[in-house]
């Protein structure tokens, strides 16, 4: 309809044009493609290669240890209960690791998110440093401060929950410090022109905008949690994973107990989920709304 | 300032706001106070304070020297007399018999230098640590015992000296003697041996001087040598790292590529049947459900420890959270875009490709490229569990309890290998995002 008037060519050459643009765009992906896929094979054979058994003989076994396990635990399914209740405990503590070290890791990233957020750090120069220190915090896999801090503090809970409590201080801070750039600088101005401290700014004038953001992010965080404590307990940090590794070293004739701590990692992981889901969803809506 | 349609008179409006006071007041103070009261609880069923005093801070001083220092052992049998100069006493680290550092003369009477006038002399019978500022301990080891002459004095606590065996340890180093062996450390600040080992002609040679042989021909056999290295296990630690990034590869792409069809039967919009979508959907709620920590343990008892089961367990525990996210991202798919690709004549695979594709890519890539990160961590750790990767390196070096300088090394790999993942998939990500915003 309207005159683009590309020079003297004419609707044939354009449209060459466009059919080769195309062409070339198709085998440039069509390339990628092939190169990915290249990639992906040679990447599960070289792993195949390494690991111990393959792929090919394992993969007919991989329901055996299940059926195993649950086979022996149909046994003695009047065991179950006892076992249950037996390892309650233990549970307790693994969920115990998980809130303490949410809790702490909230505290110290709503701390390093503050002083890290411009226009509301304390120390404005000293932003870059904080986030550095975020970087690392969330750098280091839990397990590297969990093992070292087992050989200085013994095995136990606190190692588990230091380490899990640095990591989250790291992930929540950079979430924290997103949520917070957002903010509205109006009451924090209005508080400080009648000489509130910072720290007095930042509590009434910024948390009660950013609480259900950071709550919010601090729920998904615990659900994160509870699973890597029931890890770190597997590698001697106590807790269910001790307890699940403990039962798993006695091998068969142990196997119900196995199950039963299965079946609570389970419940427990399969419960926080749900219920931290619907208060995010709640929180989230609320603010929206 | 603005007006309240309010029936309550002064009285009430009072009371009103009263209320709202205390309840704000209750949550301010309330809160705080039961998040104390569960830290108190959690600081006594953790058992804190016994942790205090069972904590071993003997432990922690030998982890962090160790970290950055090394120790040469120079040490005698008492028995035949042989002298043997090992760096950090092991087998790899032993100079060949007869050399030694220039710190150690050895002969008929082999003579330590520790520095700062430290000397301890191995005799043919006697031994003895000259300590400047105290004077010359010796001690005879024989068949009832040591017996050890201390100078004038109470002896002080930096020796303890027993019927069968003396230890002294000063700034410079440490002695111990036995009735079987006498042993001296001496302590050095780096990571001794990082390069080349003792039995290669390569160790001690300057940087210089190694670009130089390197330029001459023989960068085949100093390449080798390094890569080679028995002590600090250069090849390994390079395959250890590059088995944890595959594993996170491998997991998160193969997870997201089974998660994609499996998102549509569960999300609202393309699969009509309820049961269907139901199934889908209690399918990822499992895998999610069940755990890394689980489907790594029932995967190894399948594959045996390795890469590939780490690969697999990451795959399954992903596949669930893709699934949600991905069918998430697939309900707010906009309507109108497919129905514009629709009624251009395009059949279904048409309408998926070109009307449904390009809106949930950017969802997609950059939920893949947080997990690829995400996933080294959870690579790091499933090693760990399985034997594969620098987990597992990091806890045998851990758990040998005496090579931290390994541990340190591997640690810096594994924060260097986090952060360099991190950064990529950021890099990638604004790539391609915005590589896709240019292209639709």
């Amino acid at each position: 309809m309207a005159d683009l008037s590309v020079g003297a060519s004419s609707l044939a050459d354009v449209r060459e044009d466009y059919v080769a643009l195309t062409r070339r765009k198709r085998i440039y992906s069509g390339i990628l493609l092939v190169i990915f896929i290249a990639l992906f094979s040679a990447g599960w054979q070289t792993a195949d290669d390494r690991n111990a058994g393959n792929f090919r003989d394992g993969f007919t076994n991989v329901f055996d240890y299940p059926a195993e396990v649950l086979g022996e635990a149909a046994q003695k399914l009047d065991q179950l209960p006892a076992h249950l209740v037996n390892f309650f405990p233990a549970l307790i503590e693994t969920i115990n690791i998980a809130g303490a070290a949410t809790l702490i890791g909230t505290l110290f990233g709503t701390l390093f998110a503050l002083l890290s957020t411009r226009g509301l750090a304390l120390w404005p120069s000293l932003i870059p440093v904080f986030r550095r220190i975020m970087d690392i915090c969330r750098a280091i896999p839990e397990i590297v401060i969990a093992l070292v801090l087992i050989f200085v503090l013994g095995g136990g809970p606190v190692p588990a929950m230091i380490a899990i409590a640095i990591h989250t201080t790291g992930a929540l801070g950079k979430l924290f410090s997103e949520v917070s750039e957002n903010v509205s600088l109006k009451p924090v101005e209005g508080l400080h022109s009648v000489g509130a401290s910072w720290s007095q700014r930042m509590y009434l004038g910024v948390i009660p905008q950013v609480g259900p953001n950071f709550v919010s992010y601090a729920l998904l965080r615990f659900e994160i949690n509870i699973r890597a404590s029931a890890i770190l307990g597997f590698v001697g940090a106590g807790g269910i994973g001790y307890e699940l590794r403990n039962s798993m070293s006695w091998g068969q004739g142990r196997y119900d107990e196995a199950a039963a701590i299965f079946v609570l990692l389970f419940l427990t992981i399969v419960v926080v989920d749900q219920v931290s889901s619907r208060l995010r969803e709640r929180l989230t809506h609320g603010v929206s709304a | 300032m603005s007006t309240f349609s309010t029936d309550l008179g002064l009285d009430g409006l009072k009371a009103e706001t009263d209320t709202l006071f205390r309840r704000k007041r209750l949550l301010n103070f309330g809160l705080p106070a039961v998040i104390a009261v569960y830290l108190i609880y959690v600081f006594f069923s953790f058992d804190v304070p016994g942790l205090w005093q069972r904590a071993s801070m003997e432990n922690a001083r030998t982890l962090v020297a160790d970290s950055y220092s090394y120790k040469t052992h120079v040490t005698r049998d008492n028995r035949s007399g042989e002298v043997k100069i090992a760096i950090e006493g092991e087998r790899k680290g032993s100079y060949p018999a007869g050399e030694g550092p220039d710190w150690v003369s050895i002969g008929e009477t082999t003579i330590v230098d520790l520095g700062d006038g430290h000397i301890v002399t191995f005799g043919a019978e006697e031994v003895s640590y000259d300590v400047p500022g105290y004077g010359l301990i010796s001690a005879t080891p024989g068949r009832r015992g040591v017996q050890a002459v201390f100078p004038e004095g109470v002896i002080p606590d930096w020796i303890s000296a027993s019927k069968n065996r003396v230890a002294i340890t000063t700034d410079a180093g440490r002695f111990t003697i036995t009735r079987n062996r006498a042993e001296v450390f001496r302590y050095f600040t780096g990571w001794e041996l990082f390069w080349f080992t003792l039995d290669s002609p390569y160790y001690g040679v300057g940087p210089g001087a190694l670009m130089g042989l390197a330029f001459s021909g023989e960068a085949g056999e100093i390449w080798s040598d390094f890569w080679n290295n028995p002590m600090w296990r250069h090849r390994d630690v390079a395959w250890a790292i590059f088995e944890t990034i595959l594993m996170a590869f491998l997991g998160t792409i193969g997870g997201a590529i089974i998660a994609l069809p499996l998102a549509f039967m569960a999300a609202r919009n393309f699969t009509p049947f309820a049961a269907l979508r139901f199934t889908a959907r209690r399918f990822f709620d499992f895998l999610r459900g069940v755990d890394a920590l689980i489907w790594t343990i029932v995967l190894a008892r399948a594959f045996g420890p390795g890469p590939l089961t780490g690969a697999l367990a990451i795959l399954v525990t992903d596949t669930g959270t893709f699934g949600k996210i991905f069918s998430e991202a697939l309900e707010n798919v906009d309507k109108t875009q497919i129905e514009g690709v629709q009624s251009t004549g395009a059949n279904a695979v048409q309408r998926y490709r070109f009307g449904v594709i390009p809106q949930i890519t950017p969802v997609l890539l950059s939920q893949l490229l947080y997990f690829l990160e995400s996933n080294t961590r959870s690579a790091t750790i499933i090693g760990a569990i399985t034997g594969g990767g620098i987990g597992l390196m990091l806890t045998q070096a851990i758990i040998t309890q005496k090579d931290w300088e390994e541990v340190a090394y591997y640690i810096v790999l594994i924060i260097l290998m986090v952060i360099f993942m991190d950064w990529f998939s950021g890099w990638l990500r604004r790539r391609l995002i915005r590589g896709d915003e240019g292209g639709h």
